[in-house]
């Protein structure tokens, strides 16, 4: 036993060693011999996008240690890419960890075509994928997700059409009381009383904003009314683009009334930009001018509130409209009228009651009546199952 | 407990004063406050957007498409190392320089047609711009308000997300649950959704301007400006909340860190 101890000694050095007495360098058979290769890799152009991306999956690779059943020895999937139809190699686009069965490739050029590679790495070797068949990026025209809003613009711009057709027919449209605007004239009445300006703020919104197209439209049959009563109209802007329509939208009423005279650019002017030096300023100036009515129409924010308490403290008729949500409260609070979100769009329709906007009005009110008749159908349907709001959307 | 030594919290600190004067009356103080802000502001801005905007959309891209076009392809190359240009400008990527050349300068055009309503005589040229303006806003705001506004508030009034889950808002669930296990929150539970779908109705009839608000729309019209009206006031609660806290961090400001009477 004594003359075969330092043979088994030798013998578990030698096992334990990686390097032989011969040189040879013998490898870890767990680590380091190369994983298997992912299978099933499949490349897909990733629909509904300007042609950019390409979705890669795979099945992981036996050895992949989330899969459990192999060496587990896969620490990475490296992707390889080249352009299909070119003599150019495949060059590394990315990796991503072990356990990843998917790739985007967003660097893509429209319209080109890709040939892939996934290879799972153990650190040292990695065994890559048979190549994918070729994929082409399409730039997609239309994103499929969004026929709802299709159909839906379509449908109601056909309504707001044919009712706009019927209205410059001649066809009387009727159109309910809204109390706000009807004391719009009983406010100027009273500016022209005392002789003294109106003001018009049309909000911090730019001209993408809804409240602000409809602000501006009412601000036209206000500029009508006061050229008319021969009232000074000052109106303080805070984006700039509103400033240059809103006076373009004056100068074109007085015109429309023959009172291009009483036109002065100088009453419509830029403040600036800032939210609470514009709230500071449109302040100061309401307590010098001491205007008799104060509109508020367009989109506000947390200006409103201070804005309407010092107008409601110089004495003057307040009437405001906005489709801000978290405003309309302090408006309804400070001031003597408001018109609640839909009002502010229908204002101008109302004042004017030219064709053209009540037959835009009716038709509002139908796209109305069709989505209040979704809503009932909807709940119906989805009663029983959830699938109808699931078309809806899109989702 | 030390008061503060920094310039600009004294600054900061007598312009709030100044502006907090005018809850007395408007004064020259508040008067020169309001000025300073005014202007401070709108030079501020102007900063903002030629370093923001003009510079990096404009100015760069244009002086980079020039370069590329009149330059042979190694003499961009060191003119790129030399401007350490990384990466191409957008349009540069997209376009051939004559190309970004002509991308960008119409766009500047329509800028700078905006500035000829200072000129009476061609004034009539800015409207081109405004005409612009306002298509493509309305056009790029359409679908995105149709999806948020109209789609998605549509889906919300008939059924809502727990979770992966998709649930009617109207459900007979609920009432089972709530017949098995009376109670107020089950109670709550099974009615909260038939309610909110009843008020989405009668706010909707609210809004209806074709016809006289009598008989049952009239009825309806009726509820709905009550759902407003909670609604408004649970709103005005909350964001009254929100500006006394704004109140909180103005005093906070004055007696933590200008007079340091707070810790």
């Amino acid at each position: 036993m004594n003359k075969l101890l330092p043979a088994i000694v030798v013998g578990l050095l030698f096992l334990a060693l990686p390097v032989a007495a011969d040189g040879i360098e013998y490898l870890d058979p767990l680590v380091e011999l190369p994983p298997a290769s992912p299978v099933l890799v499949i490349a897909e152009d990733v629909p509904d996008d300007v042609g950019e991306q390409i979705n890669l999956s795979w099945s992981l690779s036996f050895d992949d240690p989330a899969v459990g059943g192999g060496r587990g020895n896969v620490i990475s999937y490296t992707i390889m890419r080249k352009e299909a139809d070119t003599d150019n190699e495949f060059k590394v686009l990315g990796a991503v960890e072990a356990g990843n069965g998917q790739y985007l490739d967003t660097t893509c050029e429209p319209d080109s075509s890709y040939i892939y590679l996934v290879g799972a790495s153990n650190g040292n070797t990695v065994a890559f994928s048979n190549p994918t068949e070729t994929t082409i990026a399409s730039t997609h025209f239309m994103h499929s997700q969004r026929w709802n809003i299709l159909i839906g613009t379509l449908i109601l711009s056909g309504l707001l059409l044919y009712f706009i057709y019927t209205a410059r027919k001649g066809k009387e449209l009727f159109i309910r009381r809204i109390a706000g605007l009807d004391a719009v004239e009983e406010a100027l009445g009273r500016a022209t009383e005392m002789g003294k300006p109106i003001r018009y703020v049309s909000g911090l919104g730019g001209m993408s904003d809804v409240a602000t197209i409809a602000s501006v439209n009412i601000l036209g049959q206000v500029a009508r009314k006061a050229a008319i009563y021969e009232i000074r109209l000052i109106v303080p802007c805070f984006d700039p683009i509103v400033l240059a329509v809103e006076r373009e939208v004056i100068k074109e009423s007085y015109l429309d009334v023959g009172r291009p005279d009483a036109y002065d650019p100088n009453d419509v002017f830029f403040v600036t930009q800032s939210q609470f030096a514009y709230a500071a300023a449109v302040n100061g100036i309401m307590l010098r001018d001491r205007p008799a009515t104060n509109f508020y129409m367009g989109m506000f924010y947390a200006e409103s509130l201070i804005l309407a308490e010092t107008g409601a403290s110089t004495g003057a008729i307040q009437i405001a409209g906005t489709d801000a949500p978290a405003q309309i409260p302090f408006f309804i609070a400070a001031c003597d009228y408001c018109i609640m979100g839909e009002e502010l769009y229908a204002a101008s329709a109302y004042m004017s009651r030219e064709p053209l906007l009540l037959g835009g009005l009716k038709g509002q009110d139908w796209a109305k009546f069709i989505i209040g008749a979704m809503i009932v159908v909807g709940v119906i349907v989805s009663f029983f199952t959830t699938s109808f709001a699931e078309f809806l959307t899109g989702s | 407990m030390e008061i503060s030594t920094d310039i600009w919290v004294w600054i900061a600190a007598i312009f709030t004063l100044f502006i907090y004067s005018f809850l007395y009356k408007d004064n020259p103080l508040y008067k020169f406050a309001e000025h300073v802000m005014v202007g401070l502001s709108t030079g501020y801005y102007t900063a903002i957007v030629f370093h923001t905007v003009i510079v990096p959309d404009f100015w760069e891209p244009l002086v980079h498409s020039i370069s590329k076009f009149t330059m042979s392809p190694a003499e961009f190359s060191s003119y790129a190392i030399a401007n350490e240009l990384t990466t191409l400008p957008t349009v540069l990527q997209d376009f051939s320089p004559v190309v970004a050349i002509i991308m960008l300068l119409i766009p500047a055009l329509l800028g700078l047609m905006l500035f000829t309503r200072f000129i009476p005589k061609i004034s009539w040229l800015s409207r081109f711009s405004l005409a612009f303006i306002l298509g493509a806003g309305s056009g790029l705001a359409i679908p995105n308000s149709f999806q948020t506004r109209i789609l998605e508030q549509l889906r919300g009034t008939i059924v809502e997300d727990q979770g992966s889950i998709v649930v009617p808002l109207f459900s007979i669930d609920a009432w089972r649950d709530f017949f098995s296990a009376p109670g107020i929150g089950t109670f709550f539970e099974a009615v909260s959704g038939p309610l909110l779908i009843i008020g989405t109705l009668c706010v909707l009839a609210y809004f209806f301007f074709s016809k006289e608000h009598k008989g049952v729309l009239g009825g309806a019209a009726k509820a709905g400006i009550w759902f407003l009206m909670i609604g408004f006031g649970a709103s005005f609660g909350y964001t009254v909340m929100a500006r006394v806290s704004l109140l909180i961090g103005r005093m906070q400001f004055l007696l933590t860190d200008w007079l340091g009477i707070i810790d």
